[in-house]
């Protein structure tokens, strides 16, 4: 029943669609070399089956193609290129956030610019370059930001005047501008076209492409894909990518075992006019105004315009909708706050023509970046969906990481940001989607600036302590659904709308945080860490020692009780996720993990695991509540409550030990804080929690203890120099080079995953290295804060990029941490980077185009903190006071 | 000086009030929804009324606007009173008896109506009792004169107005003992009132009529659009039956002198009205009853002043004229309002304005382009006309304030101009009058459901 219905659905689309687009389609097709699908009958078996002929199919079916595979079929319900790809505005834009998306748009850009010399068809490929507009001194230092991104990849970008820009386009008011940023390359395309040139090469390298063609089903058996299902017959395949775009999520439910695609589609809505009386030059840049929050490029001597609204309407919630594909009408009301952003921008279009007004409707994700990857649960189903409305410009990046993951087993890039397990089941409510989407679709054009959360689909996983932090002032934030809390606001403080101050420079939390900090450093503070990741491995003889023994890389082979910090790493020798494990028994471990590891973390283990009934793992993180008890007076809490002797003879650091807090029995103390500060991390099991909590807050006053949130946290853990996962570490650096060699057990003689590049590595040397800047000349009060991602100068050249920052109440300074790589000044090879290198440097962080000088260090300053701790001590007789 | 937007919306929703018919076990069995009423003054004090029931011993419900001249007095006791002989005159026979025994054994009267009233509409105390025993005479002649046949709604009606107008006259000739309560009578028979009452029960709607109030009925077409019908008749000198009917009831020397300046006898709007002694009353009655009231009546000139040519009363009549319309379920709604609203606005603006209200925004209809040829400032122009539209709507809670807004406030476009309004509400009391009449507005909504249930039982 099922394929009966995509089929009707595929013949309503493309009846429904536009008559005019179908003129152009086929008069392209008729130069095209794309076979005639239907005399031709599907085969029985192929290597890879794709679905969905849009964009992102035909680029992953180019690239795969282009690799070396090429038993590949593509199928299409529809017409190639009909769906979101047709409608879509075709504007080429490497104005992005994040790196691995500007790497990707950088890619499109220039695979766009050759494909017809490729291919022999046209694509519309015009180099026009696009202005991005900032009304606001915020939105230009964002833009700013962005500019200093680009700059450092060698893509050319100015920040320019407003007069400038009224010589870049005639029709622009300029009066209400501060500035613009100004990217050359970016180009317009026509996207069907881009799509239909990709499947032509496709094709040409041996790609079956088949239109008209709906799966219905994906078939899977032991945890992996054998097949899909057609209403034109059966494929047998090893691997299936799912590239239906805002039908993505439907598809990944249609299996025999979900794959959750976290999508929802939102109508989008872009303005096509008739040319003007003086036809607008083609190569008339690009204008983004995201402060009007529109776009607009030349269209046919007209323009074409549109825009991310404030009350976007979400679509096909509860599924496809024949009759809703049928209606999508033009909404005049709707568009009309973008209709006048436009005429605010260029007066002078008053008089021109209206042509149409497109409704396209566009997929969106739970955090605006797109889905990519092997699902966790289905070996073999690789999606590559959610573009968030910038499919064209991503399109040719996407669907070569994905190739190259596919082929290689790992892109060639760092993609954890877009990898699909970053999300579970709990980001596939279609409620939550329905909500998420409402909020994510306007954000397109919003401001972003450092630290800002998710305000819908909250409140969904958290702590049993929730309501009691939430009655003393915690302010929250989210990470994989769970609530987390960013600070306390203290009792009687106004500062009430604090978490909605948006800035770049201090924020209004500063002397909060610092305060919790201080507390960390000189009594002692609890911080609800309840959201980690936790699994328990265990096994009846030593199965559980051996596998994990080699599948991470610090010894596991401790005696009972002590707790390990170890990298899981990939062949290469990449952290895919680091992570301290308790060893509990002779033959059970307890491992915790960073709060968005849940689903990447368990898909690794599980299918690296032998296949042995013998081994169990247990993901037990609802289980336990986490409360770090943080600061030189943990110790006396933590002994008065369990009348046990916890001095470094009987309990020293990296230990574990099931002790009794209160009258609660079986609570797992560990010596750990992940900060560097001396204390605990207590695991409660859930019921325990609240009367744990009592207890230690209760005790804990004559030592002067205070909540304390991930802020404060994190100051702590940057000024010790502790890298993160998923912030600074990815599956792109190892231990090497970080300073880790001592968390390797590559003297012991013993086999584990990624040795060998390790070895290599510690005989060659490395070629990046992560290192810790103290901004020297920065101003807290005045300059603009460093976040992540500013680029990092030595000798006035580029060497990297930081990855996380934070202010340290004790330097009384800026830290910044990132990775220094060292480039050939003549050929920019990339050259090994010594101690010596790092050293004999002069260090700027450049923040927003401004630089400040930088002091580099590769080990923290222990002998500082020392220092203060013996001081601090002295003064804490008089601490209680606060 | 000008009046904010909320302080605006706080003088429109003063006297705002809506009733929702109750539904039970999630049915509603009533063909009336509920309704929206409000009124906004331009006396001081303001001389409009409405009323609104419904009846506990017949099925039915009944409401009302009175539009009162000279004073609010007489609007007012038609407000509280009329809806009583109304119920009395539809009660069956046994009710009517069982009501009487109740009185007579001092046990306790079962309810007649429901009222559905603002805080601001109050009920006098001290004339309860005198209203209460004029009344029972009433249903006591109902009971002596049994006819057996079932009540005739339009009937009721009919009598319900004449008996009530009758009474006001006799209490106003009779007097009272209690000096406050025999003035109160006779400023209420010196003063007018006109009413416009709807009856609905099931699919039979009854519109009687007296006076210059109006009723209209909001119809949904088929294409969506709205039309409107009108369910009574002006008595007043535009309306020619009604010129034609005085001039029946009086000898033929007296037609010139008749209506003049199209007011009767060249002084009054309304060609029917309760009250108005003045109109009903031979002079020497009027003499009589004035000479012998208290001093307040005898030193008021207008009271004492006999109208010019009155040769033959009583010239007026508070006899109502009643239509009866059968609903369908493409009658949405009824307006019923005073002349305030209908000398600012035509029946069709107010049948689209409450219309495209009470069915919702989402309902304008969507704007096409189509192969029209539109620049993008034209767009531009209607789709800001639009958004003030709909933003008005969506300011308003009630239809009958929301219908005041626009009566008050609509420029020359259609759409209400926030400074206009604001003018036309910060009028000092004096002026307020030249510029704008009292305005009462009751909008009935109409359960179409139940409706079509109705016809399709038939």
């Amino acid at each position: 029943a099922a394929g009966m219905f995509l089929r009707l659905l595929s013949d309503v689309r493309w009846r429904a669609a536009n008559p005019k687009w179908r003129r152009t389609t086929c008069s392209q097709r008729s130069t095209s070399s794309t076979a005639e699908p239907h005399p031709v009958s599907l085969p029985a078996q192929a290597q890879v089956v794709i679905c969905g002929g849009g964009i992102m199919g035909t680029s992953v079916a180019y690239h795969l193609s282009k690799m070396g595979w090429k038993d590949i079929v593509l199928l299409e319900q529809g017409r190639l290129a009909a769906g979101t790809t047709r409608f879509c505005a075709g504007i080429v834009s490497t104005a992005r956030h994040a790196a691995i998306e500007l790497k990707m748009a950088d890619y499109s850009n220039k695979l766009y610019q050759q494909l017809e010399q490729e291919t022999g068809v046209k694509t519309g490929y015009v180099k026009t370059g696009s202005v991005s507009l900032a009304q606001t001194q915020d939105r230009l230092i964002s833009l700013k930001r962005i500019a200093a991104s680009l700059n450092v990849m060698g893509i050319p970008c100015e920040i320019i005047t407003p007069k400038q820009v009224a010589q870049l386009h005639p029709l622009i008011n300029i009066h209400d501008l501060v500035g613009a940023m100004y990217v050359p390359e970016d180009a317009l395309v026509s996207s069907a076209n881009v799509s239909l040139a990709l499947a032509t090469a496709a094709s040409r390298n041996g790609v079956q492409i088949h239109e008209r063609t709906s799966v219905s089903h994906v078939s899977i058996q032991k945890g992996r894909v054998t097949g899909v299902e057609t209403d034109r017959g059966q494929i047998q395949c090893q691997y299936f990518v799912n590239c239906a775009g805002q039908w993505a999520y439907e598809l990944g439910h249609s299996g025999e075992e979900a794959v959750n695609i976290p999508l929802h589609a939102c109508e989008h809505f872009y303005l096509l006019t008739h040319p003007l009386k003086e036809p607008l030059a083609s190569t008339l840049p690009t204008i983004v105004d995201p402060d009007g929050r529109i776009y607009i490029r030349n269209w046919q001597g007209g323009i074409l315009s549109g825009g991310f609204e404030k009350n976007p309407k979400p679509l096909f919630t509860e599924g496809r909708n024949q009759l809703e594909i049928q209606n999508l009408q033009e909404d005049w009301d709707h568009f009309e706050p973008l209709l006048s952003a436009l005429l605010r921008r260029m007066p002078d279009l008053e008089a021109l023509q209206i042509m149409q007004l497109v409704n396209c409707p566009e997929s969106f994700t739970p955090d605006m970046r797109c889905v990519m990857g092997e699902s966790p649960t289905v070996r073999g189903y690789f999606v590559l969906a959610g573009m968030n409305s910038a499919g064209i410009s991503y399109g040719g990046g996407a669907g070569k990481y994905l190739a190259e993951w596919m082929v290689n087993g790992y892109p060639s890039e760092n993609v954890w940001p877009l990898d699909l397990k970053r999300f579970g089941s709990l980001q596939s409510s279609r409620t939550f989607l329905r909500h998420r989407v409402m909020e994510v679709m306007p954000l397109m054009c919003d401001l972003k600036v450092p630290r800002w959360d998710f305000q819908t689909g909250r409140q969904l996983r958290t702590s049993p302590l929730y309501d009691r932090l939430d009655a003393q002032g915690a302010r929250w934030m989210e990470k994989h659904g769970f609530e987390r809390v960013k600070y306390f606001v203290p009792p009687g403080n106004d500062l009430l709308d604090l978490g909605q101050s948006k800035t770049f420079y201090k924020p209004d939390w500063f002397d909060i945080v610092g305060s919790e900090v201080k507390c960390c450093k000189e009594a002692v503070c609890v911080i609800d860490m309840s959201s980690f990741t936790k699994f328990e491995i265990s096994s009846t003889g030593d199965q559980a020692l051996e596998s994990l023994q080699y599948l991470f890389s610090n010894d596991l082979d401790v005696p009972v009780g002590h707790v390990v910090h170890t990298g899981m790493l990939n062949e290469k020798g990449g952290y895919e996720n680091d992570c301290s494990i308790a060893r509990l028994s002779k033959r059970s471990f307890f491992m915790i993990s960073p709060t968005d590891q849940q689903v990447h973390c368990w898909a690794w283990l599980k299918n690296r695991l032998p296949d042995d009934s013998n081994i169990t793992m247990e993901d037990v993180t609802w289980k336990y509540t986490a409360l770090n008890l943080i600061g030189p007076r943990a110790v006396d809490v933590l002994s008065e409550l369990s009348y046990a002797p916890i001095t470094p003879e009987h309990f020293p650091s990296l230990f574990c030990k099931e002790m009794s807090v209160g009258y609660a029995n079986g609570i797992r103390v560990m010596s750990i804080t992940h900060t560097g500060e001396p204390g605990f991390m207590l695991y409660i099991p859930i019921e325990y929690a609240l009367h744990v909590y009592n207890e230690v807050m209760n005790m804990g006053q004559k030592y002067g203890i205070r909540n304390a949130g991930y802020y404060a946290l994190r100051s702590l853990r940057i000024e010790k120099f502790f890298a993160f996962w998923g912030q600074d570490l990815d599956a792109f650096t190892t231990p090497m080079e970080c300073g880790r060699e001592f968390q390797v057990k590559l003297e012991k003689g013993m086999q584990f995953v990624g040795q060998e590049a390790l070895l290599e590595q510690k005989q060659n040397g490395v070629y990046k290295r992560f290192t810790m800047f103290i901004l020297e000349d920065h101003d807290t009060d005045t300059d603009l804060w460093p976040w992540w991602g500013e680029p990092i100068f030595r000798n006035g050249r580029y060497v990297g990029k930081t990855t996380s920052s934070a202010y340290s109440y004790t330097l009384e300074r800026h830290v910044c941490l990132g990775f220094v790589q060292h480039f050939d000044e003549k050929t920019g090879e990339e050259l090994v980077v010594t101690t010596d290198f790092i050293n004999q440097g002069e260090y700027e962080i450049d923040i927003a185009g401004q630089r400040f000088q930088a002091k580099a260090k590769l080990y923290p300053f222990s002998s500082l903190f020392t220092h203060r701790r013996r001081k601090d001590e002295l003064e804490l007789s008089g601490y209680q006071r606060e | 000086f000008y009046l904010t937007p909320p302080q605006v919306n706080s003088i429109l929703k003063a006297n705002e009030y809506s009733f929702k018919v109750p539904e039970f076990d999630g049915k509603n069995v009533s063909s009336v929804l509920g309704f929206d009423s409000n009124q906004l003054p331009a006396n001081a004090p303001i001389e409009d009324r409405r009323s609104a029931a419904t009846c506990l011993q017949t099925r039915g419900m009944l409401l009302g606007v009175f539009d009162g001249h000279a004073g609010c007095a007489c609007a007012q006791a038609v407000s509280e009173r009329l809806f009583y002989y109304i119920a009395v005159s539809l009660l069956p026979h046994e009710t009517l008896l069982e009501i009487e025994n109740a009185v007579e054994s001092g046990r306790a009267l079962l309810p007649i109506l429901q009222w559905h009233k603002h805080p601001n509409d109050y009920f006098s105390k001290e004339a309860s009792k005198l209203y209460f025993n004029s009344l029972r005479t009433y249903w006591q002649e109902l009971i002596d004169l049994n006819s057996g046949e079932t009540t005739d709604v339009k009937e009721a009606l009919i009598n319900a107005f004449k008996r009530l107008d009758n009474d006001i006259s006799l209490e106003a000739q009779v007097g009272d003992p209690n000096s406050f309560l025999n003035y109160l009578v006779l400023r209420v028979a010196f003063s007018g009132a006109t009413a416009c009452v709807a009856h609905v029960d099931g699919v039979d709607l009854h519109i009687a009529n007296t006076g210059d109030s109006r009723a209209m009925l909001g119809v949904q077409e088929e294409d969506g659009s709205w039309s409107a019908v009108n369910l009574s008749y002006d008595h007043n000198a535009q309306n020619e039956h009604e010129v034609e009917r005085v001039k029946m009831e009086h000898p033929k020397a007296e037609e010139k002198s008749l209506v003049k300046q199209d007011r009767l006898l060249g002084l009054l709007m309304p060609f029917r009205a309760f009250g108005d002694v003045k109109f009903k009353w031979s002079i020497e009655l009027q003499k009589r009853v004035v000479e012998s009231g208290p001093d307040q009546l005898n030193e008021n000139e207008y009271t004492k002043f006999i109208p010019p040519n009155y040769h033959t009363p009583p010239y007026l009549t508070a006899e109502p004229e009643v239509i009866h319309h059968r609903l369908r379920p493409q009658d949405k709604f009824l307006v019923l309002a005073t002349d305030g609203l209908w000398e600012t606005m035509h029946r069709q603006d107010v049948a689209r304005i409450v219309g495209e209200y009470l069915t919702g925004v989402h309902h304008q209809q969507p704007i096409a382009v189509g192969g029209y040829k539109v620049t993008l400032g034209q767009m531009h122009g209607l789709l800001t006309e639009r958004r003030a539209r709909i933003s008005s709507v969506f300011e308003d809670q009630n239809a009958a304030t929301h219908l005041i807004r626009h009566a008050v406030g609509n420029n020359e476009f259609g759409t209400v101009d926030h400074e206009r309004l604001s003018k036309m509400l910060s009028l000092p009391e004096e002026l307020a009058r030249m510029y704008r009449d009292d305005i009462t507005i009751i909008v009935v909504q109409f359960n179409s459901h139940v409706i079509g249930a109705y016809q399709n039982e038939e």
